[in-house]
């Protein structure tokens, strides 16, 4: 190439490189955190604050944090105590499962990340059989953790820990959906009794705080069933919480309903389908897909309202946390706690949020923009 | 291939028949459903007879005999289980709308961060979120509660702003006032002044509809409602005389004192509600489509008054209804205060009552119907407003 001027042919010009001040991370500074003045000063501010901040918490929380011990006194005073949480760990997996017999709650988990896998991600080699397999799963998770059947069996006090969460989680999910679709159908339906009843349902549970359902669950439920019988309490507060997070689903799912056009119904009718095929095939799947993001969010809330069972007496890692915090060996450690399980229940419902937003976009066959 | 028949069965033909099988099912259901509650009534009235007990609220006027250590009402141990009750729902209620103000307040500073155009606060708006979001309410109230009770210093060595207030880990202990006789004419300028801001605010739309001219409606509002009153508080030579806390030995005197736990609650309720609602501002403001801010800018219309003449009105639209959910769930979860021992209506009625009394029934019957209507009302309050921001159409 020469300086002299030259002729090009139409569209043969090379491109000149890009002016200095669009490119680079100087560019990037300017256009994000300095394009004005008040942007600026809130850049500076933000800094100052975040300066505050993140070092003396990065030190608290690492470099001044004790790992191991056996008592408070071990632990410095300037740092996390984080010897706690290694000290207590299995208590805050297992809660009070008899230690020989972990294996079974570790294989249940092992089955369900399997059966987990088989749902959710559809490249799994073998899918059909695991998909089988998933849903004969509940059955297989609730004989290996309580036993009975050949397995030694071990009562539902004794459940607690991440495991408990687990088990109210699945428990819930698995269930409420199911259940939440057909409500949802019934508050649809032309059938005044069968709408009506759906709706006193869904408003009643939704006006009320879970908590208060979960205290029926645990101090007056045995007075509705004949007399003399009793059931579990973990089992009464697993129906509670499925018909609590059902009403949720139940709305959720409305919104897909009433958002699919009346003509869907129609043309499935014209075609012949009866009102069980035209659900089946053409409703649900559409208002479905539309919903994901509402379902997922109620899976979620499911998942960190399980934490209310505290309240009653069932001892999930918050309960075991709250507990261990008044124990005289470890005083004044609430904040380390806390924070162990704050970091569990993270990555558990950012990872379903996550999963939720892929298949949004998996799903999305609309147009994109 | 033959065409199917038409059955001669009259039952079945009834069955073929759409409307009459919607009165079959229907028919069916109620009786699946009436026989459902007659059962499980009849359980009840079986086992409630069995251990000699009946379902009376003649126990809410007898005497309580606990304490509640936060009550803006009078009440004594010797007050009535009743009274304990309406202690409660004002706490619940106190908290929930403490909770709503700082809750609407944070969401929507979080909603505009997160549409900043500045890197860094997009991002700690974010990360703010996405955390608060992701861990159970509950956690952040014991984590608040205990960082309260155990990071902040005990009375004796309390964070003193110029010895009028105090925090320490049995509360914010601040000056309680006591109203002299005169005070009341500063109460009656207070309300002339909010009259007087309402039926100004109607004239200077009128004026504004039909002239074209404004006034500087604000200025004048707040000149009425606060700088009037505040005048006439000082002619009259200051009628509040403050009781200031002080140390005396282990803990303070005089003042009114915010307990731990109405702090821990109010602030876990509002930082977590304030997540959601950002969420929901921002969600709102992304949904008006950018040809209507470029449309407010051709008329002229400056940056502010494009956000609050043309964005912020119909942003409110979408972000109403949702709103809504979140202010009641705000209200319900006020009823996890029962885990740091905040005396809500769930702790005295729902609590120490039923376990003192043992009438679970009438007891949680009494929770569920103050929650039921808790959330009537503020779903309806909000229906009417959402119904006055609701487009008018043809």
């Amino acid at each position: 190439m020469t300086m002299t001027k030259e002729t090009y042919a139409p569209g043969t010009h090379p491109s000149l490189p890009p002016p200095n001040n669009t490119v680079g991370i100087i560019h990037w500074l300017q256009k994000n955190l300095f394009s004005s003045v008040t942007n600026s000063i809130v850049t500076l501010v933000s800094i100052y604050l975040l300066y505050l901040a993140l070092p003396s918490a990065i030190n608290w929380l690492f470099i001044d944090a004790t790992y191991v011990g056996e008592t408070r006194k071990d632990c410095a005073p300037e740092g996390a105590c984080l010897a706690f949480i290694s000290e207590r760990f299995n208590l805050f997996v297992y809660g009070f499962y008899p230690a020989e017999l972990r294996w079974r709650v570790n294989l249940a988990t092992i089955l369900l990340v399997l059966a987990g896998a088989a749902v959710l991600w559809d490249k799994i080699p073998a899918r059909k059989h695991l998909l089988k397999f998933a849903l004969v799963y509940p059955v297989i998770g609730a004989w290996l953790l309580s036993g009975g059947l050949g397995l030694e069996p071990v009562g539902t006090h004794l459940f607690g820990g991440l495991m408990l969460t687990l088990t109210i989680g699945v428990t819930g999910i698995v269930f409420s959906l199911p259940l939440g679709i057909l409500l949802a159908l019934g508050r649809q339906s032309n059938l005044p009794i069968i709408k009506y009843f759906c709706i006193a349902f869904i408003e009643f549970i939704r006006g009320v705080p879970l908590i208060t359902l979960l205290f029926v669950a645990s101090t007056m439920l045995s007075y509705f069933l004949p007399p003399g019988t009793t059931f579990d309490l973990l089992m009464r507060v697993l129906i509670m919480v499925t018909l609590f997070a059902s009403a949720y689903m139940a709305e959720v799912i409305r919104g897909g309903l009433q958002a699919l056009p009346k003509g869907q119904l129609e043309a499935a009718e014209s075609l012949g389908l009866n009102y069980s095929q035209a659900v089946r095939f053409i409703i649900l799947p559409q208002a479905l897909k539309i919903s994901i993001p509402g379902i997922v969010n109620t899976f979620i809330g499911l998942y960190k309202d399980s934490t209310l069972v505290i309240v009653i007496g069932l001892l999930d890692p918050l309960g075991i946390g709250r507990a261990s915090v008044a124990d005289s060996a470890w005083l004044g450690l609430s904040t380390e706690v806390y924070l162990f399980v704050a970091i569990f229940f993270f990555i558990s419902c950012f990872g379903m949020a996550r999963y939720s937003l892929y298949l949004e976009n998996k799903l999305n066959t609309g147009h994109k923009r | 291939m033959s065409t199917p028949t038409p059955s001669t069965n009259p039952l079945l033909r009834a069955w073929y028949d759409k409307e009459t099988r919607s009165v079959i099912v229907q028919i069916i259901a109620a009786a699946i459903i009436i026989s459902f509650f007659a059962y499980i009534i009849n359980n009840a009235v079986v086992n409630l007879a069995a251990i000699g007990k009946d379902i009376d609220f003649g126990f809410l006027w007898q005497n309580a005999s606990y304490d509640i250590n936060q009550h803006l009402i009078e009440y004594s141990s010797t007050s009535s289980h009743f009274r304990a009750m309406i202690v409660g729902l004002i706490n619940t209620l106190l908290v929930a709308v403490a909770g709503i103000v700082l809750a609407t307040i944070l969401g929507f500073m979080l909603g505009v961060m997160r549409l900043s155009n500045n890197w860094l606060t997009q991002k700690i708006a974010y990360v703010y979120i996405e955390y608060v979001r992701n861990v159970p309410l509950l956690l952040h109230i014991l984590l608040l509660h205990g960082l309260i009770i155990t990071a902040l210093p005990r009375p004796k060595g309390s964070y003193n702003f110029s010895d009028t207030f105090f925090l320490n880990n049995r509360g914010f202990q601040m000056p309680s006032p006591e109203f002299q006789s005169l005070f009341w004419i500063v109460g009656a300028f207070v309300v002339a002044g909010i009259a007087f801001a309402w039926w100004f605010s109607r004239h200077a739309q009128k004026v504004q509809d039909t002239t074209g001219k404004t006034y500087p409606l604000a200025l004048i509002n707040i000149a009425a409602i606060i700088l009037l009153p505040l005048i006439v508080y000082f002619v009259l030579g200051s009628p509040i005389e403050w009781d200031v806390p002080a140390l005396k030995g282990f803990n303070f005197k005089g003042g009114m004192v915010i307990r731990p736990e109405f702090i821990a609650l109010w602030l876990a309720l509002s930082f977590y509600t304030a997540a959601f609602i950002g969420e929901i501002v921002r969600a709102g403001i992304v949904a008006i489509s950018h040809g209507q801010t470029e449309a407010a800018q051709a008329l002229g219309l400056s940056d502010s008054r494009t956000l609050k003449l043309v964005v912020i009105p119909q942003a409110l639209r979408v972000i109403i209804p949702p709103l809504t959910s979140q202010y009641l769930n705000l209200a319900k979860n006020s009823s996890l205060a029962l885990a740091i021992g905040y005396m809500d209506v769930v702790a005295t009625i729902g609590g120490i009552s039923l376990n003192q009394t043992g009438r679970e029934m009438e007891c949680m019957l009494i929770v569920m119907g103050i929650y039921l209507s808790i959330s009537l009302i503020i779903s309806s309050g909000m229906n009417w407003y959402n119904n006055r921001m609701q487009l008018v159409e043809r």
